[in-house]
């Protein structure tokens, strides 16, 4: 076990994997020369050389079509995107391309990619540069979807999704690439499957239990599982209310069976979440939860969500837009209104 | 003009062109009869440019098309019936009915595919070049798109990244003069569209895409620049379509002339001709040609005929790659369990999703309710999500907690 950054779990993730397999290679904006407009490649230049470590042009959709191609011929291709937003200009290939290739084709062809993009706000980085679309690619069938909040799952997932026969939407939040944590050294006997009996990859669809407790269902994911985290404790210390923590850390393919037997046991629920309101992770998981656990329920599911406005840059508007601890146990005390 | 081949050479492309007519013959007509439905793009009048290339090219090489490409995947050798099995949504379809007429596939032909996004297959294209380069291979990939798709983006893009790398890929625009119903003259402001990639430093050419061996002359070049010297190159083959963009066209866009002068230049025509003229080819050999063409692609029909549905509990399959972990195949919307114990026996578990009404998982039995039928999407998921009707637990106490604290 090793203390590192999120950004330095997700480095090294990239090259034990890629000391593993030479299949695996790294293609983005600014990836190789700069070391990552974040710095999560760091360092990988030099150890893997231009060949695995390729600067692309500012073409998103090419890049990732390009990752999509060489999957097809049986590489494993890492694509960095600077942004969520940026993926946006990618789309045609992450949903067209990427996630439908396997389906459309009848298993002729596979998409072993990994495409990783930062998100969410509390930088200023404004509106174009801190948005939130789990639910966007969530809602797309083919694709996985991983939203690590701690150094321990970043690295445990990334190595998992590199591993993956099928493409992965790789979501990174950019306030925790400095975050530290416990994480797992390299898995010398890595067997090279997917996860099973290898401690250092983590299964895609299992959930962590961060916090148990019997009153409310706070479930969160990336920087939403801290504030969720932060709730719990203000519940617990200044309300009495014992809530147990979920992060799904993959929301596609969703650990639902953790969620509901959860809210089974709290019959409250309450979803965080920084992106939109419509049609949002919570929408989802808020529709799931009614259909499956209806009868549990002893209030309606409260969402907590990010402000249905584009990501202002004022600090202070900002701040205002993006959920914070005070919101969420707003949210768990409505949900156990009249119970405690 | 340049020179025949031998005369086995010539009957082979003859040959080849022939069966792409007949099966795009047939292909209209079987979407008139129903049998094949969503949108029929047919290649008839460019059957030299599709030919000619794919003569030249070898079997490890990689071949990528657009929404037009029955007769690319015949060309590289996929046998007729299956796409004709295809076209009609059948099991033994070359994407076992899931792609149709668009997406059609062949990874033993290394036949990357037809796609139905105008210019997404040319980012797709760069990969595989970029595969064969990354492992030192000698294999090349060409990329053959419409005339329409040199507007789009992934142009731009595309070639640039290709000739920033150097890549082994030759582009071939098949440029037939438009881009559904707008002619090149309205839809690029640079209508000789082989230059229209040297400023990102590939480099083009012209030819006649109706003449077969000059096809094969200029992308036998093509091919060797990519797989000799790593130089992506962009060919413009001059082409027509006989029939409208898809068989739903009304063809206001050009005149009855224009199509009757290109039908002079029929591509099998004048090679059949040429070839008998030179005498490397007798008149028995281009009935034979046609008659075997004939035979096979009644056999198709035939063989799509006959070939069953897929069944309705496939409709799961081949979304994901699961190596005996199936935990992704899940709908969350069913009641079943998503891991566990039933994580071995995904394929039998996927199989009762299907039966239970696959994405309508939780209605009892019955036939799927077809929400356009009904006029109302939503009421379709609606029905579909009634959650575990008339269990006992259901009828309890409405409204009133189960497990209150």
């Amino acid at each position: 076990m090793a203390t590192l950054r999120m950004r330095e779990a997700l480095r090294d993730a990239m090259a034990e994997e890629m000391r593993r397999d030479e299949a695996v290679f790294v293609m983005g904006e600014d990836v190789g020369v700069f070391q990552g407009a974040f710095k999560v490649t760091e360092g990988l230049l030099d150890e893997f050389g231009e060949r695995r470590v390729r600067d692309t042009p500012i073409s998103e959709n090419t890049i990732v079509g390009a990752g999509v191609g060489a999957a097809m011929a049986g590489l494993r291709p890492i694509v960095e995107l600077m942004t969520v937003n940026f993926s946006l200009l990618a789309l045609d290939q992450i949903v067209n391309h990427a996630a439908a290739i396997p389906y459309m084709f009848n298993g002729q062809a596979r998409v072993p990619m990994v495409i990783r993009m930062p998100g969410g706000g509390g930088h200023q980085l404004g509106p174009t540069h801190s948005h939130s679309f789990e639910a966007l690619y969530l809602q797309v069938p083919g694709l996985l979807v991983a939203c690590p909040s701690t150094p321990a799952d970043g690295k445990a997932l990334l190595k998992a999704a590199i591993r993956d026969d099928n493409p992965v939407v790789f979501i990174e939040h950019e306030g925790l690439y400095g975050v530290r944590g416990e994480v797992e050294d390299e898995d010398v006997e890595g067997d090279g499957g997917n996860g099973a009996g290898d401690g250092a990859v983590l299964r895609f669809g299992e959930a962590a239990v961060r916090r148990e407790g019997g009153d409310v269902t706070i479930v969160g994911a990336l920087k939403m599982a801290h504030v969720a985290g932060d709730a719990a404790r203000v519940l617990a210390n200044e309300h009495g209310v014992e809530a147990e923590v979920i992060d799904p850390r993959t929301l596609r393919p969703l650990d639902l069976d953790t969620i509901l037997e959860s809210v089974r046991k709290t019959n409250r629920a309450v979803i965080v979440e920084e992106g939109w309101p419509h049609g949002g992770v919570g929408a989802n998981l808020a529709a799931l939860i009614t259909e499956q656990a209806f009868d549990h329920l002893d209030a309606p599911v409260q969402r907590v969500t990010g402000a249905d406005v584009h990501m202002p840059y004022s600090k202070r508007l900002e701040q205002a837009a993006i959920p914070h601890e005070e919101h969420v146990v707003k949210a768990a005390l409505a949900a156990l209104e009249g119970s405690i | 003009m340049a020179d025949l081949p031998d005369a086995s050479t010539c009957y082979e492309l003859l040959a080849r062109m022939t069966t792409i007519r007949r099966f795009e013959e047939e292909a209209g007509r079987q979407y008139q009869r129903a049998k094949a439905g969503g949108f029929l793009h047919l290649a008839i009048g460019e059957e030299a440019t599709i030919v000619g290339t794919t003569s030249v090219m070898r079997d490890e090489d990689y071949l990528i098309g657009a929404y037009r490409t029955h007769g690319h995947a015949i060309a590289r050798g996929t046998e007729p019936k299956r796409v004709m099995a295809e076209l009609f949504g059948r099991v033994d379809g070359t994407s076992g009915g899931r792609g149709g007429s668009m997406h059609v596939f062949d990874a033993e032909q290394r036949f990357m595919g037809g796609y139905g996004i105008v210019g997404g297959s040319l980012p797709i294209a760069a990969g595989l070049a970029l595969a064969s380069d990354y492992r030192s291979e000698d294999s090349v990939t060409v990329c053959m798109f419409g005339d329409g798709a040199s507007n789009t983006g992934n142009f731009g893009e595309t070639m640039n990244l290709a000739a920033l790398w150097s890549l082994p890929v030759l582009f071939l625009v098949e440029n037939n003069m438009y881009g559904m119903g707008t002619s090149v003259e309205r839809h690029s402001a640079q209508t000789d569209l082989s230059v229209k990639a040297e400023g990102y430093g590939v480099p083009g050419e012209r030819v006649d895409g109706m003449d077969v061996i000059a096809v094969r002359e200029a992308v036998a070049e093509g091919i060797r620049l990519a797989r000799e010297e790593r130089r992506p190159t962009l060919l413009e083959a001059f082409t027509y379509r006989f029939r409208g963009h898809s068989a739903a066209d009304p063809e206001v866009y050009r005149e009855r002339d224009e199509v009757e002068e290109w039908q002079q230049k029929d591509p099998i025509e004048t090679f059949a001709r040429r070839c008998v003229e030179a005498g490397v080819l007798g008149e028995r050999e281009v009935s034979e040609s046609r008659e075997k063409a004939e035979a096979t692609v009644r056999e198709a029909v035939e063989f799509a005929e006959a070939s069953p549905e897929p069944p309705l509990d496939t409709l799961y399959e081949k979304l994901y790659v699961i190596d005996g972990a199936g935990w992704y195949a899940v709908d969350e919307r069913s009641p079943e369990p998503h891991r566990g114990e039933r994580e071995g026996s995904m394929p039998e578990a996927a199989r009762e999703l299907a039966e239970a009404g696959a994405a309508y998982a939780g209605q009892p039995d019955g036939p799927r309710p077809n929400p356009a039928e009904q006029g109302d999407a939503e009421l379709g998921s609606q029905q579909g999500v009634e959650p575990e009707s008339e269990t006992d637990e259901a009828d309890e106490g409405v409204g009133e907690p189960q497990e209150a604290d």
